[in-house]
């Protein structure tokens, strides 16, 4: 633990003197901040804690690209090698990057309150706690499958692909940019199987100002979460790769398929219920009251 | 009597279809510089990274300090010190924050400003990794193996790509390494490296250690001869000096004429004598002892650089 700490501190160092991390981990979600409550808020205090909500989440679901380009970078500079002949564990190196970067976004998610209640007049701030409850998990969700990223791919070049993807993926289908209810039925359905869709949806139904949620009613949000971050745990520990010439096995990618299984079951629970888009629909009506006219309405 | 720190057994390894080791053996005692001297691809990084633990053998058996390297776990991280061929640090990572970082994962490490004073790093303490010159890099990675007060130190190839001036201060450092009785094993690919620095050298090559002893013993063991370069106010034609006593092989070199002596002394009394008989003068005469080279030379019929 203690050496996992030691790590956490130096990796902490490390990323506040990366200027690709200030950008993408302060100034982007920061400027998603500015578009989402000043542009599409259009004044109306209400809508804040709804957009809001989707400005947490890129948040949160940057986490993955960081963790996944950093390990990757760390292993084909050899700077991993250098740990192993330390009495260093792959545990140890994982823990440490899930635990430095959960404590750099937290200030960043401080920010976006603090700017919410001041600039944009954020009129209440819904569930607080089930808020906070699900910043943490999503952060730690995130930040491993960033890990399972990197144990699966071999080059900077691929863990970049399987990034965009995954992004645009995470962006355009969770209901963080087009919201969920406006997506076609056909990708709804797809969307019930990312883990960012229910990080969206699980923070726009805490932050409701006036009908936020309990914890017990994203009960199976949380415990997917819960179930991803061990499965993915454990898979990025076993599959930990310190050599740059080191190649993931086949066997890796089945592996680390295995992760997804608690979302898989959501997803297919999901399309059954329709549970999130019905929320969804409830949730978007102080937004859709301020839509502009081309925005998508329900 | 000394006691064997590193013992290694008929170690194998293949990468694929390359037999990158094919039955090493050696034993390194207590307090001793041991090489393991080889041209590139000749076995030596695969053998000390098996070693560090870094690698598994497919056959053969190895021991450190009574330890197996694969299987002793983090208590075998606390008794060795390594400086890796190819490695690095995250290029914002700071000289005195490397030394503390990798020292505080030890329950017996030195001190950073000790090692910082040591490896004449003081006035780069504060610098990036990145800002570092190689021969600075190379002696953080110097006092990172000895971060923890290990008992062995494994360098690989300490001074490759340096340039001969850094490279002597590298050797100014672990000759003083030498002097706290810490067991090294060091790769090289660097002759003078191995004779200056090693008690024992194995030469390695194609995966196998073609020869074993100290740098002197394997020099007289061989039967490499000593060189004696000649340069006369007249050059001398007629092969004379191809029947001096001691003399195996007489080249002529544009002015200079390459005697191949067994018996260097008594060559060179006959030589003087000769030339006073011819009434001709000795302008420069040089005396050129086998090296390694020579002993690689003579062993596998290249030279280590090939």
């Amino acid at each position: 633990m203690k050496h996992t700490w030691a790590l956490t501190v130096s990796r902490m160092r490390l990323a506040m003197r990366n200027r690709a991390f200030l950008f993408f981990s302060v100034v982007m979600p920061l400027v998603f901040l500015f578009i989402y409550a000043g542009l599409l808020g259009r004044g109306n205090r209400d809508a804040v804690p709804y957009l809001l909500a989707d400005v947490l989440a890129l948040t949160v679901m940057g986490s993955f690209w960081g963790l996944s380009v950093q390990l990757v970078t760390f292993r084909e500079q050899g700077i991993l090698r250098r740990f192993r002949v330390a009495p260093i564990s792959a545990s140890a190196m994982l823990a440490s990057s899930i635990l430095s970067n959960y404590v750099l976004t937290i200030p960043t998610i401080v920010i976006e309150f603090y700017l919410s209640r001041k600039v944009f007049h954020m009129s209440g701030m819904g569930n607080l706690v089930g808020v906070a409850v699900l910043l943490t998990l999503g952060i730690i969700t995130f930040a491993t499958l960033g890990l399972v990223i990197a144990s699966v791919t071999n080059t900077m070049q691929e863990t970049q692909i399987i990034n965009q993807i995954l992004w645009f993926a995470f962006l355009f289908l969770s209901g963080a940019t087009v919201p969920f209810p406006s997506l076609p039925a056909a990708i709804q359905r797809v969307a019930y199987f990312l883990p960012a869709t229910y990080l969206v949806s699980g923070l726009q139904q805490s932050m409701s100002a006036t009908n936020p949620v309990g914890l017990s009613d994203l009960g199976m949000d949380l415990a997917s979460m819960i179930g991803c971050t061990v499965i993915a745990f454990v898979v990025a520990a076993q599959l930990f790769r310190w050599e740059p010439e080191a190649k993931a096995p086949r066997r890796a990618k089945l592996w680390a398929a295995a992760a997804i299984i608690p979302f898989l079951l959501l997803g297919i629970w999901e399309n059954n219920s329709k549970h999130v888009l019905a929320r969804s629909i409830t949730d978007y009506q102080p937004i859709e009251r301020t839509s502009p006219p081309d925005m998508p309405a329900h | 009597m000394n006691t064997s720190v590193i013992e290694v057994e008929n170690l194998t390894k293949r990468y694929g279809d390359v037999e990158a080791l094919r039955g090493v053996s050696f034993s390194v005692s207590e307090g001793e510089v041991f090489g393991l001297l080889g041209p590139n691809g000749a076995g030596k990084t695969s053998t000390v990274e098996i070693l560090e633990g870094l690698r598994t053998p497919d056959g053969g058996r190895v021991s450190v300090c009574g330890l197996d390297p694969q299987c002793a776990g983090a208590d075998y991280k606390h008794v060795i010190g390594a400086a890796l061929q190819s490695t690095a640090l995250p290029d914002k990572m700071r000289v005195r924050e490397a030394l503390d970082l990798f020292g505080s994962f030890y329950p017996r490490r030195r001190g950073t400003a000790e090692l910082l004073k040591r490896f004449g790093l003081e006035e780069k303490r504060n610098a990036f990794y990145a800002q570092l010159s190689g021969g600075q890099k190379q002696r953080l990675a110097l006092a990172m193996a000895l971060v923890n007060d290990p008992r062995v130190v494994f360098l690989d190839e300490p001074t490759a790509g340096l340039d001969p001036q850094v490279r002597r201060e590298i050797y100014d450092i672990i000759e003083e390494l030498k002097k706290d009785k810490k067991t090294i094993l060091l790769t090289t690919h660097y002759i003078e490296e191995a004779e200056r620095l090693c008690d024992h050298v194995a030469i390695v090559d194609h995966g196998k250690v073609i020869a074993m002893g100290t740098p002197r013993e394997l020099k007289e063991r061989s039967g490499a001869v000593t060189r004696i370069t000649v340069r006369m106010a007249r050059p001398e034609t007629n092969g004379a000096l191809g029947s001096l006593e001691g003399v195996t092989e007489c080249r002529i070199e544009a002015d200079d004429t390459l005697l191949y002596s067994t018996r260097v002394p008594r060559t060179i009394v006959a030589l003087v004598k000769h030339l006073e008989d011819q009434n001709n003068e000795l302008i420069s005469l040089e005396i050129a002892a086998p090296s390694l080279e020579d002993v690689f030379l003579e062993l596998t019929g290249r030279r280590l650089r090939d």
